[in-house]
């Protein structure tokens, strides 16, 4: 890091403290443990565009494999429902993939011609058929339980923070899928097929109810830190409080974020140092030298494909892991907030903005990139008023706009990313 | 057995969407496809430039039918269209001018493209939010139906009715008429095969004479008019909403890259192609097929492959076996 | 006329002081080593590359500034090596695009070049990318012919065709210089080149080595030692 890159860290955090002192601590924790998150997604980002030049845009559905994780993880298991149809569904879901298992070892094994497409449809429909028959009363039997309380299957009941790493492992496991599939072809290839994917993966979240709940989100996920509630009452927080002379209730919400922040740092700062080193080494450098010229690194004999299926399933697990983090904290899984604008998109930005290929700039552009986006809303409202002052407070026009200063957002994005590419294509910290 | 009733529900549920989603997306991929073919870059910011030629269209809409002016059983929309039209090429030769004109110029790498559009899409679909909101907005008006179920009914005599709404003749008719003007400029008139030929080799186009500004300000122009019709129809036939616009994506991306991006009639037959498959899978047979089978037979299931939820899914699976199998599409667009 | 050409891609220039000059109905002909920038002298040429210092003048003007497709408008025409056919379009649409810059008809110099190739004629409606190797070649002197240029330039006309086409490639050349188009040309094949050239240029490592009339060329012994193979 030069001198320059660590006084814009330091204007990024100044920008929090601002926020701090102007709006309300409160908020301000909030905005920097989100940033934090923020910066890991962009990590994972920057390892497939800034190291390889692969370009993913399925990170909303990557994340929200991640949040997928902390229900299957740390949610108790739902005894009830796996009584209901719970072997059911698992052996649905078996014969499931054993069919289609065997349908792509029947197809590779006989020859081409009618016998092939016709014992691999009829292998398919039997498949199918059987599957359904399995799955489908297990699955309104498991809904069926105590439909407004669980009415899924409920997970593990581990510690939640076990299901970080199960997250990137999941999200590991789909890119391997979609990197078979679509790397190795054109960019902008890979760009759709990852689209599609996460897709997928979000329909998936939202409509198995048998799994996730669906729509009807899963909340009250357990905690790695202490409730508020609880810390109250305890006698040494009390006194803490007391002696720093703050309020109870709004110091125990502070002590809480705090202590998410000293966990995702420490996430954060070890990802970091590990991206780092793996920058520096010689692994890296070969990275580089692929995407700058793949066909001369193939000629080195290179396999460029499957290092680009490597380093595809690390980013990937990265977002992975951000997106169990993300559900961590907010405490609740809920498939309907996967948007691709902002779990997808504005990752890109922050890429692009804090500089591609350069871990750090990575770091800078989430955590500056996440603060405008919360913020853009406040200011955008501001402005409008500002703007609308000469109209009369109830014309409709400056009540529409007023309305509307959320939508800001999406718009200032797009112009901070035009802006970047235009004026400063390297971004704020440029690759070295 | 009753084959005419079955034929009948069949027409109703799967060929009539079909066809009328298909010309949808059909048009939306000639959209893409036409600025593959040019510019070479997948363009993202395509579902909110939709987007934005529906928003138009439903102001239009709005301030002719404040005025009382209307088509009588037709929608009012189709006088806004080509305000529409004309709205959505300002649009992109805007955008084409003030961003993606200087990256040609410093003749940057194509993923600098794909990233800008990015932007663009970002910047778009933001306009269109604040300008009309989030929310959806009807202004379909006129006539609901050609031939409305009950009317069928009454008068075949059949037991299933088969709708025909006005929006979905609209629809199909407008798209086989910008599909005909389209391969007819494309094929038959001097600056179409100067396009065709930019898009074929820009080296020798160059060569040639034929000026590439011209080219592209052409492609943008065909394309943003191609995209404000199909935003339009889209929006006149299901609903107007900002957000479906993006999802609609996927599809279109899927439709030009089966049929093989950069090529146009490929991206015509990709649409159709997406189209059908994804209401195929997802439309529940049962009672096609319990009007062919005896009463004794009839089927207890829904007979759906897959429920409506995972529509998309479809789009996916096809764009998946399409690239691994022919990565260049049906009819062999350029690929690399 | 190239004059004093210098230019290269980004920094390290490729070409030196370069001078090659045609008149009129005469056929020039470049040859050289691999990598003794050929190629890139005749795109600089037809300003598909910058000049870093020299000049281009064609009929007594200066043209250094103009842009290919401007070029084009002054009678340049232009045959690449690779590339150098419009793949998807039908052979009379790639000679349609020749005429681009034609205002008004262009059916008399379409027939003309049906003349010039008759097999173009019985193609006309196939797709110029489905064609033979010859026939391919045939159609790219086409589309350049259908510009009505003053000057053709031809980089390695005949590289990847068998012996008999190249001999019909040359012979074709012939009757185009005959016309009254003068022809600058790459090749490879210098001696045969070189046999129909009213004067040659070889340049080595980006200079003009030697410069003489074709005959002239032929028959000096370092020229043929060096690279006509003795």
């Amino acid at each position: 890091m030069t001198g320059r890159d660590r006084l814009c860290f330091a204007a990024a955090i100044g920008l929090i403290v601002v926020a701090g002192f102007v709006q309300s601590w409160n908020t301000a924790f909030a905005i920097l443990n989100f940033a934090l998150i923020s910066a890991i997604l962009s990590l994972g980002i920057n390892i497939q565009w800034g190291y390889a030049g692969l370009f993913n845009i399925g990170a909303a559905g990557f994340v929200a494999l991640g949040g997928f994780a902390v229900v299957i993880v740390s949610v108790p298991p739902v005894e009830e429902a796996w009584r209901a149809g719970g072997v059911r569904v698992l052996l649905a879901l078996l014969i499931g993939l054993a069919t289609v298992l065997t349908a792509i070892f029947v197809w590779g094994r006989l020859r081409p011609g009618r016998i092939r497409t016709i014992s691999v449809v009829a292998l398919l429909c039997t498949g199918l058929w059987v599957y359904r028959w399995l799955f489908d009363p297990a699955v309104s039997a498991i809904e069926s339980v105590n439909p407004a309380g669980t009415g899924f299957l409920g997970g593990l009941g581990l510690p939640v923070l076990l299901a970080w790493p199960v997250g990137g492992l999941l999200a590991a496991a789909a890119a391997f899928v979609i990197g078979k599939i679509a790397l190795g072809l054109r960019s902008d290839y890979l760009a759709i097929a990852t689209l599609g994917i996460a897709e997928v993966i979000i329909a998936l979240l939202k409509h198995e109810d048998w799994l996730t709940r669906g729509v009807k989100n899963v909340a009250g996920l357990p905690r790695p830190v202490p409730y508020e509630v609880d810390l109250q009452r305890t006698d040494w927080f009390a006194n803490l409080a007391n002696r720093l002379d703050v309020e109870l209730a709004g110091f125990s919400s502070i002590f809480v974020k705090l202590c998410y922040t000293a966990i995702l740092l420490a996430v954060l700062i070890s990802l970091l140092i590990l991206c780092e080193r793996a920058l520096k080494s010689p692994w890296g450098r070969m990275m580089r030298a692929i995407r700058e010229n793949e066909t001369a690194a193939e000629a080195m004999g290179k396999d460029v494909k499957r290092r680009h299926l490597h380093v595809f399933m690390l980013g990937s697990a990265v977002c992975g892991i951000a997106g169990a983090m993300v559900t961590t904290l907010d405490g609740q899984f809920t498939p309907a907030a996967y948007q691709p604008l902002r779990f997808t998109f504005l990752i890109w930005v922050m890429v692009i903005v804090g500089g591609s290929g350069n871990n750090w700039g990575a770091v800078l552009g989430g955590i500056v990139i996440w603060f405008f986006w919360i913020e853009v809303e406040t200011l955008g409202h501001l402005l409008l008023d500002a703007a609308t002052v000469w109209m009369s407070p109830d014309s409709p026009v400056r009540l529409h706009l007023m309305d509307s200063a959320a939508h800001m957002r999406n718009l200032t994005m797009g112009l901070v990313l035009l802006l970047v590419m235009r004026f400063r294509p390297r971004g704020i910290i440029p690759e070295r | 057995m009753d084959f005419l009733n079955a034929a009948a529900a069949f027409a109703n549920f799967v060929l009539v969407p079909g066809f009328s989603y298909g010309s949808q997306l059909a048009l939306g991929a000639l959209g893409v496809t036409l600025v593959y073919a040019v510019l070479r870059f997948a363009n993202f910011a395509h579902g909110d430039t939709m987007a934005f030629g529906g928003m138009t269209a439903v102001f239009g809409t709005w301030w002719l039918q404040s005025r009382g002016i209307d088509l009588g059983p037709l929608p009012t929309t189709l006088i806004a269209l080509p305000f529409s039209i004309v709205a959505t090429i300002g649009l992109v030769l805007l955008v084409d001018r003030l961003i993606y004109r200087h990256y040609r110029r410093v003749k940057a790498p194509l993923v600098t493209f794909v990233i800008v559009s990015f932007g663009v899409m970002l910047v778009v679909n933001g306009l269109v939010r604040l300008i009309i909101g989030p929310d959806q907005q009807r202004f379909a008006d006129g006539e609901r139906f050609i031939v409305s179920a009950r009317e069928f009914k009454s008068l075949t005599g059949l037991q299933e009715g088969l709708a025909f709404k006005t929006t979905q003749g609209i629809t199909i008719v407008a798209a086989v008429v910008l599909m005909a003007m389209l391969f007819w400029f494309l094929n038959r008139t001097r600056t179409g095969k100067s396009m065709r030929a930019y898009s074929d080799n820009e080296d020798l186009a160059l060569l040639s004479g034929i000026n590439p500004e011209k080219v592209v300000a052409l492609c943008w122009i065909i394309a943003g008019g191609l995209t404000a019709v199909a935003g339009v129809l889209y929006g006149l036939d299901k609903i107007f909403k900002p957000f479906t616009y993006f999802q609609l994506l996927l599809p279109i991306f899927a439709a030009a890259v089966v049929g093989g991006m950069g090529n146009p009639i490929g991206a015509v037959a990709g649409g159709y192609l997406v189209a059908f498959s994804e209401i195929g899978i997802t439309y529940a047979f049962k009672k096609v097929v319990n009007h062919l089978l005896p009463q004794a037979w009839e089927a207890q299931g829904l007979l759906q492959l897959l429920s409506t939820e995972y529509k998309f899914a479809v789009s996916f699976v096809m764009l998946v076996i399409v690239l691994l199998l022919r990565p260049t599409g049906l009819f062999r667009g350029r690929a690399f | 006329m190239g004059r004093n050409l210098t230019c290269g891609y980004g920094g390290a220039d490729i070409i030196h002081d370069v001078t090659i000059a045609v008149d009129k109905g005469q056929i020039a002909v470049v040859v050289g080593p691999n990598g003794a920038g050929k190629s890139t002298a005749m795109k600089a040429m037809l300003g598909l590359m910058e000049l870093t210092s020299g000049s281009v003048i064609h009929d007594n003007e200066d043209i250094t500034r103009l842009s290919p497709q401007e070029r084009v408008g002054r009678g340049m025409a232009f045959v690449p090596q690779t590339r150098n056919i419009f793949a998807t379009l039908t052979v009379e649409e790639n000679l349609e695009m020749g005429a681009f810059l034609h205002k008004g008809d262009f059916a008399g110099i379409m027939d003309q070049t049906f003349e010039l190739f008759p097999v173009l004629r019985e193609k006309r409606s196939q797709k110029a990318g489905e064609l033979s190797g010859g026939q391919r070649q045939q159609v790219a002197l086409g589309r350049a012919m259908m510009t009505s240029p003053n000057l053709l330039v031809l980089d390695e006309p005949t590289a990847g065709v068998s012996p008999i086409v190249m001999d019909e490639v040359m012979e074709r050349i012939c009757e185009i210089a005959r016309s009254g188009v003068s022809v600058l040309m790459v090749e490879q094949n210098a001696r045969s080149a070189l046999e129909i050239a009213n004067v040659g240029y070889v340049l080595v490592q980006g200079r003009n080595r030697f410069t003489d009339t074709g005959e002239a060329l032929l028959a000096d012994p370092e020229v043929r030692s060096s690279f006509l193979g003795g």
